[in-house]
């Protein structure tokens, strides 16, 4: 379920990117963050407790937003916009093995 | 007037006013701004593409002086350098080293102004690194900058103007609040109030905000303390106490801050002196009433000089520039330097009195559980930061963060050097200014590893 629910500013052009391999949408304007948490409800696991985590200050200070695309590029998710065709990825890659390595299930 | 090459770093009120101040007087100021729009955080403007809402839903009350100092940059955005989407990510003999889009560059200065603001102080409780935390900062930035609310129903906790004006905001955005928990007791409020009188029309906007979140029923608890965010995937209720009596409040949230703290790295590369101030419970870079530092022709403007809010950041940031006009033999009108500073001087004093309204949660470094993570990006406990400090190891912030990684990761310890701070101190039975100070280390933000290497790799 979504983390971040939208209450405003919802006439932008919809976007289309996928999320750990499944296509899903979003809308031009959406920071990173805010794309991949209104579709699920963390951007990646921890890499100490293999606990989730969903960002912190949004404004660039904590780094704790930090995602990875397919392609194994690291993205600091708050301060990067969302773009048709991005390929992110929110699970660890500590339970699933390897950074990005684009082994998507749909 | 050739030879002068004057660098502000930010462009939110500060540095926006300072830059205009320096346009004025006929010279060209470089404006390096890591954000994508002018503004600054508090008149964050939305992305470029579609957004549409009129700056009084986004700003409400502060619609007026936000549009002012937008308008104000509009106006001398051909007189000035304006690199946006930068990070300037070392100060060094007197040259920036900058990042922005992909494109790595060292700029020169004569004169530089930081105006780097600030970000939201926060002490750590279990359950803060769940998705559904947030900074108060944070989820306004949700709202105003995305047109989102950080959860369906949320808690807003810590202290500070900005927990009541944040609720207040989703409240009338259409958000479930489930309620204020302010750390602060309200007879320090009420003992206050006499010194917030000073500012009327502020102390006025508090009591609006109060007074429209209890007609809607919001819960407004004074004197809390958290005791953790429930959740195993996310965040599922909020436990507090109050009077050593524990609740627990459902909600999907919980937008947390007390007060802020100053972005000061900048100051500490370019070797500025730093003196421990006890009202922001924070070492800040030394400045004169104009904002001089130690170091001449570096000055210091707006918040990540100390905590002080918006309107003094415009006043500090022009006051900043004229500064700069003295020191390099310029003329400056002698009648607006006098009103600027009799303005700073009135803000000062009603500073204190927010300061005594919304104190700092003095009992939090014995409270917190040893098993707490203290540092988010290294996962570091409460209670190896506390052994690294009984066991007479780290009698020193830099030390213990050698010992324990805390403080050494991708934050800086933005997000956990109060913490450190504040256990390191009780632990050894010392002040909070007795610790030592966080050192700050280029880069002070993390670079992106494929972009903008400068061509002789001293960032790798």
């Amino acid at each position: 379920m979504a983390l971040l629910q939208r209450v405003a500013e919802q006439g932008r052009r919809v976007v289309r990117f996928t999320l750990d391999g499944i296509p899903v949408e979003a809308l031009e304007g959406d920071t990173v963050l805010t794309a991949m948490l209104t579709n699920g409800d963390r951007l990646r696991r921890s890499e100490f407790a293999d606990t989730p985590r969903a960002g912190f200050c949004l404004m660039g200070a904590c780094q704790d937003c930090w995602v990875r695309t397919e392609e194994g590029e690291r993205l600091r998710s708050c301060g990067t916009f969302i773009e048709d065709g991005m390929r992110l990825v929110s699970r660890g890659e500590w339970d699933q093995g390897g950074p990005g390595q684009g082994e998507a299930e749909s | 007037m050739s030879g002068l090459r004057p660098v502000i770093v930010g462009a939110g009120p500060a540095g926006i006013r300072a830059a205009e101040r320096l346009v004025a007087a006929g010279l060209r100021p470089t404006v390096v701004d890591e954000a994508a729009r002018w503004g600054g955080q508090i008149y964050r403007q939305p992305p470029d593409g579609g957004f549409t809402r009129p700056k009084s839903a986004l700003y409400g009350f502060e619609a007026g002086k936000a549009d002012a100092v937008h308008q104000a940059m509009a106006a001398i955005r051909d007189r000035v350098d304006y690199k946006p989407r930068t990070l300037a990510w070392n100060c060094e003999d007197r040259a920036l080293d900058l990042l922005g889009d992909g494109v790595s560059e060292t700029l020169p200065f004569s004169h530089l102004i930081l105006a780097t603001g600030a970000t939201d102080r926060v002490l750590p409780f279990p359950g803060w690194t769940l998705p559904g935390v947030f900074t108060l900062g944070g989820s306004q930035v949700a709202l105003k900058f995305q047109g989102c609310a950080v959860g369906r129903r949320v808690a807003f906790l810590g202290t500070g103007p900005l927990l009541y004006l944040v609720a207040y905001q989703y409240l009338k955005a259409g958000v479930a609040v489930a309620g204020v928990f302010d750390t602060a007791p309200f007879d320090g409020q009420l003992r206050a109030a006499p010194g917030m009188l000073r500012d009327p029309a502020t102390l006025a906007k508090g009591l609006l905000f109060v007074g429209w979140l209890r007609a809607h029923g919001v819960p407004i608890h004074n004197n809390v303390r958290p005791l953790r965010a429930e959740g195993t995937e996310r965040v599922e209720a909020l436990v507090w106490s109050r009077n050593g009596r524990e609740e627990r409040t459902v909600c999907d949230a919980v937008a947390f801050g007390l007060n802020l703290r100053s972005e000061t790295q900048l100051a500490d590369l370019a070797g500025c002196r730093f003196r421990f101030n006890e009202m922001d419970r924070a070492w800040l870079p030394e400045r004169d009433a104009a904002g001089r530092s130690s170091v001449p022709g570096v000055y210091i403007a707006g918040d990540g000089g100390g905590i002080a809010g918006a309107d003094a950041a415009e006043l500090g940031g022009e006051r900043a520039a004229l500064a700069l006009l003295e020191d390099a033999g310029l003329p400056v009108e002698a009648d607006r330097v006098a009103v600027l500073d009799r303005r700073l001087a009135r803000v000062a004093a009603f500073r204190r009195a927010l300061s005594a309204a919304f104190p700092f949660p003095e009992d939090w470094a014995s409270s917190i559980a040893d098993d707490t993570m203290v540092c988010r990006c290294e996962g570091v406990s409460a209670g190896t930061l506390r052994a690294v400090a009984t066991s007479g190891q780290a009698r020193e912030i830099n030390r213990a963060k050698a010992l324990t990684r805390a403080g050494m990761g991708r934050c800086q310890g933005r997000m956990c050097g109060a913490a450190t701070t504040e256990l390191l101190a009780r632990a050894l039975n010392a002040g909070p200014g007795d610790v030592g100070r966080l050192r700050a280390q280029p880069p002070i933000k993390p670079l992106p590893v494929a972009a903008g290497r400068p061509s002789d790799e001293a960032a790798s």
